[in-house]
């Protein structure tokens, strides 16, 4: 237990006020904003049900790592949840296979109003390098509605708060 | 140079290159193909993979491809088929892990197998019904489908039945942030009486992808299979296509992709050593790992430009270049992070808390790792020393591992402890490898420019972080690609968590599904 509670204090708080690096200036005013605003326009923390539709589960990683404690996503209101049911936002990565698209609806129709879909990484805004076929219906989009869209392969950490941010400001 | 193995008959030809040892053949019909790998078996081989190709517009008919492996590395023994009723032996009874290949190549394909060693499993495997049973996308005159109503069908899952019985479905969309899958326990209390995966749900079309695309286009296409293996795939894919066309990359590019695989078994092993400590309520794990992950990925991103490293590593060779200051920094990282790892693995192996969760649960053998035809993090973690990067009887690691002399972690435990402490100690012997890398990187070009080769075939194999990552390529006479076939060792190794979830408890199965860390979508495809 002590090597524990030593490593914990040598350790300290990583969690960046600005996420690095060009954007930081801008990021760090957002994120200084954003507990706010959730506060205010949710009045509780904003809740996350994240819907892997058909990635190659490189977005995951990224997602992943908002839940470290460099950007400790926690720490702004903002969590994720394991129901739908519990989400006001679904966060979707694709392209949406033709075997996920009824789960990916099923999904989208147990989430209670008002809700928000973001729409993550180049085949969640495109269909990216797989686009449609027999198999996959390509961009989220194609299925449900979307709110904002997060491009890139993947997204970085920064990218996805960003395409969070956006999508609660509307 | 050829070669027999085991006294069998057939003659096998070496692939040239200098990717991971490949013998080629042909079987001269079922029975063939049948007694050979009754023969494999037999010597503790295994089944790396199984795949099939449409060769009719050629004037042919079907060819089906078997990957087995030996001590000595790959025999790739194929089997011609007719155009009319193409058939082959069921191989599932000999080697289970046929069962899911076979049945994802009937549905692709179009090839069916019976009689041979098994029990003709009729259940479809990729197809939930998107498409029809009779539509098969891998044919040449599919056309481009679509256009079908989509009516997800039901499945046979085998009933357990006896009283007090009963099953809880999950997913496909899991709890967590993780790829879809539906996993049906049949559960007596909250013990596990078994366990029967549908995959399936991440299948996007990937080999269908493939055909007729360039070179390059294929590389792009084979980084985004599974992208937590993206340097495995792209090497294994630019291997099959360097032995293909006859090209021999650079010495400086081989040993920056061997920097980059090493860097990605070290990002995954530090983020999937984090999670077993979430799985287990020590948060504290958890937060470390993950950021000591965090800076390793941008590390990365620095010196790569990408976190991930797509579209680094491509056929001839790299698309980047490290110069001093980068691999003095890669040094001094690996220094740091060595440090912070030692001191969390004493604190793993002393927490009694994490230590009671890990140890004896999920448990697999080595007689059922090697039945199942498993390689990876997960048969080495019960004695099986099985890596594609060290030397052993018989078998000589492809450059630049040969000179590098790796020494593989095992653990014979076979459980959730085993897999954990099998990625410290590969974790420990990575940041090895990276500096011996750094300060040794021999200067030569970096990428060479080469002309694809019509009508040419070839296969990498590349040990990726999570087990043996194989890609099989076969160019048309324009030397475009005809067929891609990846395989990755996911295919294996979900079995595997089937047998080893048995017997253990419900609330157990994320921490033991998480010592897997299996990929779908390199299984879907």
């Amino acid at each position: 237990m002590i090597p524990l509670i030593k490593r914990i204090l040598r350790t300290g708080i990583v969690t960046e006020k600005r996420p690095e690096p060009v954007e930081s200036v801008e990021i760090a005013r957002e994120m200084r904003q954003l507990s706010d605003d959730i506060l205010r326009i949710l009045g509780r923390a904003l809740t996350i049900r994240q819907v892997d539709a058909g990635s190659c589960n490189g977005c995951e990683l990224e997602i992943h790592a908002l839940n470290n404690p460099y950007y400790n996503l926690e720490g702004y209101g903002i969590k994720f949840v394991a129901s739908p049911r519990h989400a006001d936002m679904l966060l979707v990565t694709g392209p949406v296979t033709k075997n996920m698209e009824n789960a990916l609806k099923v999904a989208y129709d147990c989430t209670p109003d008002p809700k928000l879909v973001v729409a993550v990484g180049d085949c969640g805004c495109t269909g990216g390098v797989f686009g449609a076929s027999y198999a996959s219906c390509g961009a989220v989009e194609n299925v449900i509605p979307v709110d904002v869209r997060v491009p890139g392969c993947p997204p970085t950490p920064v990218a996805l708060l960003q395409g969070i941010l956006a999508a609660i400001r509307r | 140079m050829t070669m027999r193995f085991h006294a069998e008959p057939i003659e096998f030809t070496r692939q040239p290159g200098l990717g991971a040892p490949v013998w080629a053949a042909r079987a001269a019909d079922g029975d063939d193909l049948m007694r050979f790998a009754v023969s494999v078996h037999r010597h503790e081989g295994r089944l790396a993979a199984l795949w099939g190709e449409d060769r009719r517009q050629r004037g042919e008919g079907f060819r089906l491809h078997c990957v087995f492996a030996l001590d000595e590395g790959h025999l790739w023994l194929d089997l011609d088929l007719p155009a009319e009723n193409p058939v082959y032996p069921d191989l599932a009874g000999i080697f289970p892990a046929a069962n899911r290949m076979q049945r994802a190549t009937r549905d692709l394909v179009g090839i069916a197998f019976e009689g041979g060693s098994g029990g003709g499993d009729a259940r479809p495997w990729l197809r939930h019904g998107a498409w029809p049973a009779d539509w098969h996308p891998l044919r040449h005159d599919a056309g481009e489908g679509g256009g079908f109503p989509n009516d997800p069908s039901d499945y046979d899952f085998v009933q357990v039945g006896g009283e007090g019985a009963h099953e809880i479905p999950v997913g496909p969309i899991h709890a967590g942030i993780i790829e879809p899958g539906h996993f049906r326990f049949s559960v007596i209390g909250e013990r596990v009486l078994r366990l029967e995966q549908r995959l399936g749900y991440q299948h996007k079309g990937v080999e269908k992808l493939f055909i007729g695309g360039s070179i390059a286009d294929g590389a792009r296409l084979a980084g985004r299979i599974s992208g937590d293996s993206t340097c495995a795939y792209a090497w294994a894919y630019a291997a099959a296509v360097e032995a293909a066309c006859g090209v021999n990359p650079p010495p400086r590019a081989l040993m920056l992709r061997a920097l980059m695989l090493e860097r990605e078994r070290v990002a995954n092993h530090l983020g999937d050593l984090g999670a077993l400590g979430n799985d287990a309520a020590l948060a504290f794990g958890f937060s470390q790992f993950m950021r000591l992950k965090e800076d390793w990925l941008r590390v990365n991103g620095a010196l790569f430009g990408h976190r991930f490293m797509m579209d680094r590593i491509v056929p001839g060779g790299t698309a980047s270049d490290l110069e001093a200051p980068a691999l003095r920094a890669i040094v001094d990282q690996c220094d740091a992070i060595g440090r912070e790892v030692k001191d969390l693995r004493k604190i793993y192996d002393e927490h009694a808390g994490l230590q009671d969760r890990f140890q004896t649960t999920g448990t697999i053998h080595a007689d059922l790792a090697r039945e199942l035809s498993l390689t990876g993090v997960a048969a080495r973690a019960t004695g099986l020393i099985l890596d594609g990067r060290a030397h052993r009887q018989g078998y000589t690691p492809p450059p630049p591992y040969a000179a590098l002399g790796v020494r593989p972690a095992t653990d014979e435990r076979g459980d959730v402890a085993a897999r954990a402490a099998v990625r410290f100690a590969e974790i420990f012997e990575s940041l090895r490898l990276l500096q011996e890398i750094a300060v040794g990187l021999p200067d030569s070009e970096l990428c060479i420019e080469f002309a694809p080769v019509a009508d040419a075939h070839g296969l990498g194999v590349i040990e990726g972080w999570r087990g043996e990552v194989l890609v099989g390529v076969a160019l048309d006479g324009a030397g475009r690609l005809a067929r891609v076939h990846p395989h990755d060792p996911s295919w294996q190794a979900w079995p595997a968590l089937e047998h080893a979830v048995m017997k253990d408890i419900v609330p157990d199965f994320p921490l033991i599904n998480k010592s897997f860390n299996l990929s779908y979508s390199g299984h879907d495809l």
